[in-house]
């Protein structure tokens, strides 16, 4: 555990009872958590960045450790040692899990049992108690261990002032998964207020590796609005840790050319479970980690304990199964992101990531998982899944040794956010407009926010902000005679609190298994009751695509949807082996910028192709042999026939979001060029196009142009026209006007009441389109769309980078690159009019019916 | 695509072929239209039902600030509906206003397009269980239902099946699965005997047909549900309809 670096520093600023502990314990604090202690000391905010196992945690505490116990805080105190009384709390850590709160407590508590600290250590989170959190309020703990949103609540409480008056230090951990959310924004705006409340706090960050740390250390320190993110806080990093030794299956079997399963690998994904002591093995989706789990206990001739852990699953299975993994119990655990944040699950030997990598950072989180010391290396197995993300996996492995990273950059503040955020100010206390814009301009994210948006953000929260001002005589915020807004009436606050939070995740319902039993109605008949175990939930909209019968795959076994209760699916399990529905989830996360530019590089450069699996290198030489290779800074397109249609193939390499916006945006102009396009398919790679005219005969006859086809100018008219009729903002705006408290969140048992009292976000949608384009909600909506669903920005970089590289390919048949996105036509849902479609053939069958009959 | 065999009801706003497919309710014939209006081609006349105006300002009152535009959006809609079919007369089928006490302040500007609306034609108000009253400033004839050939006009259907009527306060919408996608939409309901009409207004939402409420008026169960497309009004048996959560 011990290195040399380590042995000669110097314990000074250390408490004697902390040195102590240390020594009893055989071990010397590291360098990094000295210098955050020296640095809390000062007061000077901090950013720590660390890998996982070194330490970080308890870096993080010890200066609110050392200033408790060292008296810089006995004001706060009194009555001595018997009858503390505290009025405001001293140190507050906040995690983006709720789980991860209440780890952290409790390995904090060890230490401070064992040093005999007097020091009352306490987590809020939404499963406390309303008596403990009543209780807190008025006596509250040194250290409160808590979410984003606990905060945002405890905020918009009138004692607020009182409760964080005395606040020492802001610890926020995972910092790296927190800030490119809306609930990173919502962080932001409470640290702000928390300064305000607290002038002399001191905000310490914890964060994995990322790309631009400046940016996190902006985010804890307190800006100054003329400057764009000029204020930092003090940064301290550690030396990494030994190099990650990571392989990529090279597999026996023939890797496929597309698909997401990894069948292929199966028993060598057994093999290298038998290897190890205890494996981790990372999926990106849940369904992959469903069927994954399901194929290998298929092959589990050693009946390994093989666990299965993903966010859908019943919190008490979930943590059965993490019990299980820190007692040493498992073999392997089949896991999606749930597990990539910190918490320390035990010994893990072994990560096996199976599918793409998707990015540099996200791979080095994930393989940080394997062997929590520093000084030994962790040890890595890369799987792919299909052809292509085995270069993927190359371009992974070739940043992670140079230590490479690619986390998202911090974006702009989602206007919804703030407008929850004033809400909730409002709440508290009545607010002066001016000090508040200051006091928001002073969070990293709303750095750039003009006074003018601002204004219109509270207009909004007042009134509604409508340029019709028809509201006023039920403003929820008035002005007082001094200028001061506050809330017009208490039960504005009391909706306010019922709906706080930042994450709307897409609504979900319960899975239950339900229970036969005789039917008391129909004799000989068996009903399904309600009463069964909760499996897990799963989004609404996966539940609505099933129908009665259908069979799906979810916590390990195979269903039968038996239909909707309430709020509930009620399944039974199925007898057929194979689930019918297989997908519940596409892959959320597009593969990194950076990442795709090193695959384009590895695709370009053949003399690097030597290092790939001989099979891919032959695909690849094929492919250069019968069609061609783009350079690195080149956009193949290919146009061949098939069947009797027309293929129009394009490799841009920018993420099937992007893909899917540039394949909507294509096809209109195609239609527009009168090549008749019908469908199109998007990967992570390519897209493919079809029509009914020969696309590559168009193009190379001069009458349709490939660098007008690929202008820039398509995010203008055509991105707008499209978004008119897509379902994609509907979407949004139903997220964006529930964080901004226009509408309310669902709450189970209001579902079918009141159904003429509420009134769906789509129709409020239209209406506010229509008549009011410019709208503060909308403009939120537009932004979170553009960005999360849309990937405009990586679209438009896209298009600037290939104008004029643009390199194509007239052939015959379909050429070898090509063959992986066409495999996936049929298997994707075809983008373009469904809705419509759907009435249409149902009311076409009707007619074919009569027409038989 | 599959243009040949695209049911061409009325598209929206065209001068489509009427006839293609009608209703029929007591051997009345009636056009659907997406919008969710009715019109009975012989008689000339145009019902509406549900118009729930003033609804955003209700909800308004209620501490929910949702756009103040839907009685707009509801009357435009209206307005392009009626200068669709130039009916002769125009039947608001109840739960015209969302609220009346909200709806005595409604603008000079929507007065203004309802009188407008109203101009030159027989209009009926009949009364629901949200506006039993109306506004004082409106034109057009109040009445609690309205008998038109073999059919009675009324707001909330009459309890049991059999009834020779034409009603709204249900907000009938059905849901459509296909291959693996589903839509919910508003929708007429019909069993030829009856039709229940989807709302009209703006910020109007719909109870699935399958819903116990509409079981004792169709008792049957043989109904056929017109659902409201983007172009076209589409016909669905029974059999593919889905209830909700």
């Amino acid at each position: 555990m011990l290195t040399t670096a380590q042995m000669a520093l110097p314990l000074e600023g250390l408490p004697e009872t902390f040195a102590q502990w240390f020594e009893a314990r055989g071990w010397r604090p590291h360098a990094h958590q000295l210098a955050l202690l020296e640095a809390g000391r000062q007061g000077q905010d901090t950013l720590l960045i660390a890998p996982t196992g070194g330490g970080k945690t308890l870096a993080g505490f010890l200066p609110s450790l050392a200033d408790l116990t060292q008296g810089g805080d006995q004001g706060e105190r009194a009555g001595g040692s018997g009858g503390r009384v505290r009025k405001s709390i001293h140190t507050l850590y906040i995690s983006p899990l709720k789980a991860l709160a209440v780890d952290v407590a409790r390995n904090l508590n060890d230490p401070v049992a064992e040093m005999a600290l007097d020091i009352a250590l306490e987590t809020r989170t939404g499963d406390t108690p309303a008596s403990r959190r009543q209780r807190q309020k008025l006596n509250p703990p040194d250290i409160m261990m808590t979410t984003p949103e606990q905060v945002a609540l405890m905020l918009s409480h009138k004692d607020a002032a009182a409760l964080f008056g005395g606040l020492r230090f802001v610890i926020l951990d995972e910092l790296h998964a927190l800030t490119t959310s809306k609930r990173g924004d919502l962080l932001a705006l409470g640290l702000a207020r928390l300064r305000s409340l607290a002038p002399s706090l001191t905000a310490i960050g914890l964060s994995a590796t990322v790309a631009r740390p400046s940016q996190l250390c902006a985010y804890l320190a307190a800006q100054r609005s003329e400057h764009r993110l000029s204020e930092l806080a003090g940064l301290i990093t550690t030396s990494g840790g030994a190099k990650p030794n990571i392989q990529i299956l090279r597999s026996g079997e023939r890797v496929p050319w597309s698909g997401h399963s990894s069948r292929y690998a199966l028993p060598e994904i057994y093999q290298a479970v038998r290897d190890h002591a205890m494996a981790l093995i990372f999926v990106n989706t849940r369904s992959q980690a469903e069927m994954l789990f399901h194929e290998l206990w298929h092959i589990n001739e050693d009946n390994l304990p093989i666990a299965l852990h993903h966010g859908s699953l019943d919190v008490g299975q979930r943590r059965k199964v993490e019990a299980a993994m820190v007692a040493g119990k498992l073999r392997a655990v089949v896991a999606t992101s749930t597990l990539d944040l910190g918490i320390d699950w035990g010994d893990v030997d072994l990560v096996i990531n199976v599918g793409a990598p998707k990015g540099a950072s996200r791979i080095a989180q994930r393989i940080g998982r394997a062997n929590h010391r520093l000084d030994e290396p962790s040890k890595a197995l890369l799987i792919p899944a299909n052809r292509f993300e085995v270069m993927e996996c190359q371009a992974a492995l070739e940043a992670a040794a140079e230590g490479a990273q690619d986390t998202p950059r911090l974006h702009a503040g989602g206007l919804d956010v703030l407008a929850q955020h004033v809400l909730g100010t409002a709440c508290a206390q009545a607010f002066d407009a001016d000090v508040l814009y200051r006091e928001v301009a002073g969070a990293a994210p709303y750095s750039e926010l003009s006074r003018e948006t601002f204004d219109q953000v509270v207009n909004f929260v007042a009134t509604g902000g409508y340029a019709l001002r028809a509201y006023e005589r039920y403003a929820r915020l008035r002005r007082t005679k001094e200028g001061l807004w506050r809330v017009a009436h208490p039960r504005v606050a009391q909706q306010y609190r019922l709906n706080v939070g930042t994450i709307v995740a897409a609504p979900v319902i319960k899975v239950r298994l339900g229970r036969r039993r005789a039917s008391s109605t129909r004799p000989g008949k068996t009903t399904l009751s309600r009463g069964g175990k909760v499996l897990g939930e799963v989004e609404e909209w996966f539940i609505e695509q099933l129908v009665p019968g259908d069979t799906f795959a979810f916590a390990g076994q195979v269903l039968r949807f038996e239909g909707l209760r309430e709020m509930e699916a009620i399944v039974s399990r199925a007898a057929k082996a194979d689930p019918k529905i297989p997908i519940f989830e596409g892959g959320k996360f597009p593969l990194s910028t950076y990442l795709a530019e090193r695959v384009r590089r590895i695709l370009g450069t053949p003399k690097e192709w030597k290092r790939l699996p001989d099979q891919v290198a032959n695909w690849l030489a094929i492919q250069r042999s019968k069609s061609l290779i783009p350079r690195v800074d080149e956009m193949l397109v290919e146009t061949f026939p098939r069947g009797n249609k027309y293929y129009l193939v394009a490799y841009p390499f920018e993420g099937r979001m992007a893909h899917q916006t540039l394949g909507m945006l294509l096809t209109r102009r195609l239609e527009r060029a009168h090549a008749r396009p019908l469908g199109f398919v998007a990967s992570e790679y390519a897209l493919a196009v079809w029509g009914g005219r020969d696309i590559g005969q168009m193009i190379a006859a001069d009458h349709l142009s490939l660098s007008a086809l690929f202008d820039e100018d398509m995010l203008g008219d055509d991105l707008d026209a499209w978004l008119a009729e897509s379902n994609l903002m509907k979407r949004t705006f139903r997220i964006c006007a529930t964080i901004g408290g226009l509408i309310e969140r669902r709450h189970p048992g209001q579902e079918k009441s009141g159904r003429q009292m509420t009134v769906s976000s789509d129709l409020i949608y239209d209406v506010l389109r229509e008549h009011e384009p410019n709208h503060v909600l909308l403009q939120a909506t537009w932004a979170d769309t553009a960005q999360g669903l849309l990937d405009v920005a990586r679209l438009g970089g896209f298009l600037k980078r290939v104008s004029g590289r643009i390199r194509h390919s007239h052939l015959e048949r379909v050429s070898p690159l090509a063959v992986p996105v066409m495999l996936e036509i049929g298997r994707e849902p075809v983008a373009g009019e469904a809705q419509e479609d759907v009435l249409r053939e149902t009311a076409e069958q009707l007619i074919e019916e009569a027409m038989r009959g | 695509m599959a243009e040949q065999y695209r049911l061409s009801l009325y598209a929206w706003e065209s001068e489509a072929p009427s006839g293609v497919l009608s209703i029929r309710v007591c051997g009345e014939q009636f056009e659907a239209h997406p919008s969710g209006a009715l019109y009975h081609g012989t008689e000339r006349t145009l019902i509406v039902s549900d118009l729930h105006l003033e609804q955003g300002a209700a909800l308004a009152a209620r501490g929910h600030l949702i756009p103040p535009y839907d009685t707009h959006s509801t009357l435009d809609r209206l307005a392009r509906v009626i200068a669709h079919f130039d009916p002769v007369r125009v039947i608001s089928l109840g739960d015209s206003f969302h609220d009346v006490g909200v709806a005595e302040r409604l603008s000079e500007e929507a007065l203004t397009a309802i009188a407008r609306l109203q101009a030159g034609r027989e209009w009926y108000w009949i009364a629901g269980n949200h506006d039993p009253d109306l506004p004082a400033s409106l034109h057009g004839h109040v009445v609690p239902s309205l008998q038109l050939g073999s059919l009675r006009y009324v707001h909330e259907p009459v309890a049991g099946p059999a009834v020779q009527e034409v009603a709204g306060h249900l907000h009938p919408a059905a849901r459509v699965s296909r291959r693996g996608r589903t839509v919910r939409r508003k929708c007429f309901i019909t069993d030829s005997r009856r039709l229940v009409m989807p709302a009209f207004g703006a910020y109007t939402g719909g109870l699935n047909v399958l819903d116990r409420a509409f079981a004792p008026l169709f008792a049957s169960s043989d109904f056929t549900v017109w659902v409201l497309g983007r172009d076209d009004v589409y016909p669905v048996t029974k059999r593919y309809l889905q209830p909700d959560r």
